[in-house]
């Protein structure tokens, strides 16, 4: 089972390690913005394999928390990107 | 027995996930990778809750992490269709093989409005002519 636990960490951090490099490179904002709404996604994920890890289920909390926050994150960049001013990419 | 399950689950929904990081960081614009993402990444969450929620086997955790799975599923494909549509009018160039973009001359550019085909005449009137309108203004190679 630690072993597993490790593996899932380190794909899950490999995972999130790809999409930064495309929140670093994305050549125009929505693609930032994409990139940033999948790390919520892989952070959720990872909670996850934290509660199984330390075996305590509060952290699924936190987990919603981070759902509910990157959703609205998301809906307020999409907002700002079709009806904001002038932006530099 | 259950560790078994909980691993393979866990390792299918890091396998999901990394899919979704690598299709957003390989695939060609912004359209097909908001496509990786979203969906895998759902799917992804979806087993880890199945994971957490066969671990600690409490009605609790259960209830929590089926709360988790319908919100994302509900949120996602919103989120993805809104971003996606202010992608789509700030004139993020699409791919350049890409078939058919059945929104050219569909969407208005003042109004963000989208011909249905279902218009009355009337309102045929108002709606700028077809081919006229361009949102986008580079179609990058």
């Amino acid at each position: 089972m630690e072993i597993v636990i490790t593996i899932t960490y380190a794909i899950l951090l490999l995972a999130l390690f790809l999409t930064f490099i495309r929140l670093l490179i994305g050549p125009t904002l929505p693609d930032r913005v994409v990139a940033l709404e999948l790390i919520p996604s892989i952070l959720v994920s990872l909670i996850g394999v934290y509660a199984i890890n330390h075996n305590t289920s509060s952290f699924i909390d936190v987990s919603i928390v981070v759902a509910l926050i990157a959703f609205l994150a998301a809906i307020g960049f999409a907002r700002f990107l079709e009806r904001g001013g002038p932006r530099d990419d | 027995m259950t560790e078994i399950i909980i691993s393979i689950f866990m390792l299918t929904s890091a396998g999901f996930v990394l899919l979704a990081a690598v299709g957003i960081l390989r695939l060609p614009d912004l359209y097909t990778r908001m496509h990786a993402s979203t969906k895998a990444g759902a799917l992804g969450i979806m087993l880890m809750m199945v994971a957490v929620s066969a671990h600690f086997m409490s009605l609790t955790v259960l209830a929590k992490a089926i709360a988790i799975i319908l919100f994302i599923f509900m949120t996602a494909p919103v989120a993805a269709h809104a971003i996606g549509r202010a992608g789509y009018f700030v004139g993020v160039p699409v791919w350049a093989k890409t078939v058919k973009d059945e929104l050219y001359d569909n969407y208005d550019p003042d109004s963000h409005r989208l011909r249905s085909g279902l218009e009355t005449k009337e309102e045929l009137k108002n709606l700028p002519q077809k081919g006229k309108p361009r949102i986008r203004l580079n179609t990058k190679k």
